[in-house]
């Protein structure tokens, strides 16, 4: 960190999942597909591998293997390190960790990881954003304003569905954090909350710890909105593309926003590379017949067929003659000859035999599950 | 303490790749890239590991630098081990002085003590000169089942190409009895692939030996084979029929990339079975726009594509804007290919930029005399000027006249 503080990360691979009960039936929040190579940890991860923060603690609970495939050693994000570097922190790792129920109840969990750590500051994240944040520049803010909690938020229009998943802040023309809405019901324009929080290590401590202690497990409901007045809980606001995802359907949109070039720049900068898994695939290959328009297309790719709006993840196939149009093909999928395909969400390795006809719609698009065989 | 190792490998990456011009000013020969997001090098590395070979001694030369990065510690091939892994082996100063690797045998013969370390049964001296993807396990095994004191991967080759390699005859049972460089009248057609496997006892002595004779070449080819063979050695040779192809001149290059667009050239950089590792960017997924056609082309991570492309192979980050026109050519890592530019037969190295309007090849039949045509190549951080048209043959910056 550019302060010369030392900072631990805390991210937590399995918060929120059960907002899109299809895509974590067999995975974290975390290790959930985006964006045509990812799994949405890398996000957060490669934050903080490019704000300097080298020593991360992944907190889960419960369908972790892929996610331990995923980050493997970490040796990808550079934190495969001798001193700090990645560490995973399952349940029942030790004598106070066990299912827990809220953020403080998981922080009780892994405290003696949190104490064990020499680092002055922690910076939280979940793993239901996507988006390219200088957590640097939110430490600084945070030293700066001598805040006690800093909390990064982001301007956007909610739909009620939305707000129902989301945190929503009331900030003043300070920037300070006034009034803390949790799942509210409301909609338009609000400042929704990303989830990604810098404290110091010594009040996140004592949080935990006075949390444990009075049966306390909601770090949103009892320490941001109960004692918003009593702590200084500053707001810091992320401009530029974020997806949070809070439904299929946002997930869905999320990933299609990725089309439009402004949001491309602002997620993937040349400076905050986001890093991912390698598996070695060869380039995409289009043949000769190929039709591919306003289309991301990762490596590993073969396509014969024609694709439009779509997202194809690593070693997807589009066969000859089939139509891909408005949808989300991931990794390893085969959709067959003469298939048509549109406002469809393929989870890994699905397998479209040939001529299928699959629609949903852009506001309720189809999910099929992992290894499906249509 | 460790096990042995049954067979290292030595792949020699120190070669210039002089033919190779433009693309080599900074580079050698194995760093020059190749399929989309490969490099030459990738290919023995990769065949290596696929063959069970963890044991590599890459050994460097002419212009390191770009290979020395690449290889790191072998982390991309699965070659970074706590015992052997990927050495890169540059020339190095002993007690005696130094001097630089002056052959091929030469180079091996400094090495020794690495050898050395590892106490091989056998040792396989590789180049980083081809793409192939080959079992250099059975090859051992064609060795062990010859009881050889060396074997050479061999391929038959048409008659009139012959005469440009050199020649192995060999009798009905793979014994090789002669040996000839560059015949005029060849008489056999099993050309060296420069993939050797020696038995490491015996080439260790021919080292030295070839090493304390000053009178004689200290290359493998003019020296090694054929002082094995008049000590009559048992030298066999082992035919591989699979793709093979030198990538030493531009043209050559060209076609090899082109191979992979062909369905009917075997050389399947998708088989699951025979992974080609690489080192890989850190770069988003590639960008195809809503006005661009991509046809019959490979594309790789990070690129952004709104032009029109046909028959070519895209490495990594490669931009090409609306309205520009690519065809039958090759664009390396990086590069920009402006609105309105055209590139046909063309080689384009690592981030050059094509402005607006240039136009880079030509077709063959678009040359009245055949032997005019050959592909143009622009060369690496090379900017070609709005409207500058570069011919059929040429080359920027021409390091041909230097």
């Amino acid at each position: 960190m550019s302060l010369n503080k030392k900072v631990l990360g805390i991210i937590f691979a399995n918060m929120h999942e059960e907002v899109v009960p299809e895509l974590t039936r067999e995975r974290t929040m975390g290790s959930v597909l985006f964006g045509g190579r990812y799994r949405l940890i890398d996000f957060t991860l490669s934050n903080m591998a490019n704000s300097g923060v080298d020593e991360v603690g992944i907190v889960t609970k419960s369908n972790y293997q892929s996610l331990l495939d995923h980050i493997g050693s970490g040796r990808e994000w550079d934190m495969a390190r001798k001193n700090g570097g990645l560490h995973l922190l399952p349940p029942f790792s030790n004598v106070t960790s066990g299912i827990y129920r809220g953020r403080l109840e998981a922080l009780y969990g892994v405290s003696d990881f949190i104490k064990s750590s020499d680092a002055e500051y922690v910076i939280m994240s979940d793993c239901d954003v996507a988006a390219t944040i200088d957590y640097n520049a939110v430490f600084e803010a945070h030293v700066k304003s001598g805040a006690d909690i800093t909390a990064v938020y982001a301007s956007s229009n909610l739909t009620l569905e939305s707000a129902a998943h989301s945190n929503v802040f009331g900030i003043d023309e300070s920037g300070r954090v006034n009034n803390v809405m949790i799942n509210p019901q409301i909609s338009g324009e609000c400042n929704v909350s990303l989830n990604i929080y810098v404290i110091s290590k010594t009040l996140l401590m004592s949080m935990i710890l006075d949390g444990a202690a009075n049966g306390i497990y909601s770090f949103a409901k009892s320490i941001l909105q109960a004692r918003c007045g009593d702590y200084k809980i500053m707001g810091y606001k992320h401009e530029g593309y974020f997806s949070k995802i809070t439904s299929v359907k946002t997930y869905y949109d999320a990933n299609m926003a990725l089309l439009c070039t402004e949001n491309r720049k602002s997620l993937f900068n040349d400076e905050f590379p986001i890093y991912t898994k390698v598996l070695d695939n060869p380039p995409a290959k289009f043949d000769i017949g190929a039709k591919v328009k306003n289309s991301l297309i990762a490596d590993g790719c073969i396509i014969e067929g024609t694709v439009e709006n779509s997202i194809l993840f690593r070693g997807a196939r589009v066969g000859k003659g089939a139509v891909v149009r408005d949808s989300i093909i991931m990794q390893d999928t085969v959709i067959g000859k003469k298939c048509e395909i549109s406002c469809v969400i393929t989870d890994k390795a699905v397998n479209i035999s040939d001529q299928k006809i699959l629609g949903g719609s852009k506001n309720y698009p189809i999910y099929i599950g992992k290894k499906a065989q249509i | 303490m460790y096990t042995r190792k049954e067979c290292v490998a030595m792949l020699l990456a120190g070669g210039q790749g002089s033919r190779l011009y433009a693309l080599t000013q900074d580079m050698a020969k194995p760093a020059v890239p190749y399929g989309g997001k490969y490099k030459i090098i990738d290919f023995p590395l990769s065949n290596c590991v696929n063959s069970g070979i963890d044991t590599v001694g890459v050994l460097t030369q002419y212009q390191p630098l770009v290979l020395n990065d690449y290889i790191g510690n072998g982390q991309p091939w699965d070659l970074d081990k706590q015992y052997g892994g990927a050495h890169c082996l540059p020339p190095y100063q002993t007690a005696l002085g130094a001097e630089w690797y002056k052959g091929t045998a030469n180079a091996i013969y400094q090495n020794i003590a690495f050898v050395d370390r590892y106490n091989p049964e056998y040792v396989i001296i590789l180049s980083g000169d081809h793409i192939y993807k080959m079992d250099y396990n059975q090859m051992l095994e064609f060795h062990k089942a010859k009881n050889a004191d060396a074997t050479i991967a061999v391929q038959n080759v048409p008659i009139e190409e012959a005469s440009r390699m050199g020649i192995m005859i060999a009798d009905d049972e793979c014994n090789i009895t002669d040996f000839e460089e560059k015949p005029a009248h060849p008489r056999s057609t099993l050309a060296s692939m420069g993939i050797y496997i020696f038995t490491w006892k015996k080439l260790r002595q021919y080292l030295i030996d070839n090493e304390n004779n000053p009178d004689e070449d200290k290359d493998f080819g003019k020296a090694i084979i054929p002082n094995m063979l008049n000590a009559g050695e048992k030298l066999v040779a082992y035919t591989f029929s699979g793709y093979w192809k030198d990538v030493g001149t531009l043209d050559a290059l060209w076609d090899a990339n082109m191979d992979i667009l062909n369905p009917t050239i075997p050389i399947d950089l998708y088989d699951p079975d025979w992974k080609m590792y690489s080192r890989n960017p850190v770069l988003p997924p590639q960008y195809i726009g809503p006005e661009a056609t991509v046809e019959n082309s490979m594309v790789s991570e990070g690129c952004i594509i709104d032009g029109k492309l046909d028959n070519s192979v895209i490495f990594e980050g490669v931009t090409v804007e609306k309205g520009a026109v690519v065809t039958d050519s090759v664009i390396m890592t990086g590069s920009v290919v402006k609105a309105g530019a055209v590139v046909e037969y063309a080689i384009v190295g690592e981030n050059s930029v094509i402005e607006s309007g240039a136009h880079i090849g030509a077709r063959p039949e678009s040359c009245e005399n055949r032997d005019d045509w050959g592909i143009a190549v622009i060369g690496h951080k090379v900017t070609v000027s709005e409207g500058q048209v570069v011919g059929a043959k040429q080359m920027i910056p021409d390091v041909k006249k230097k």
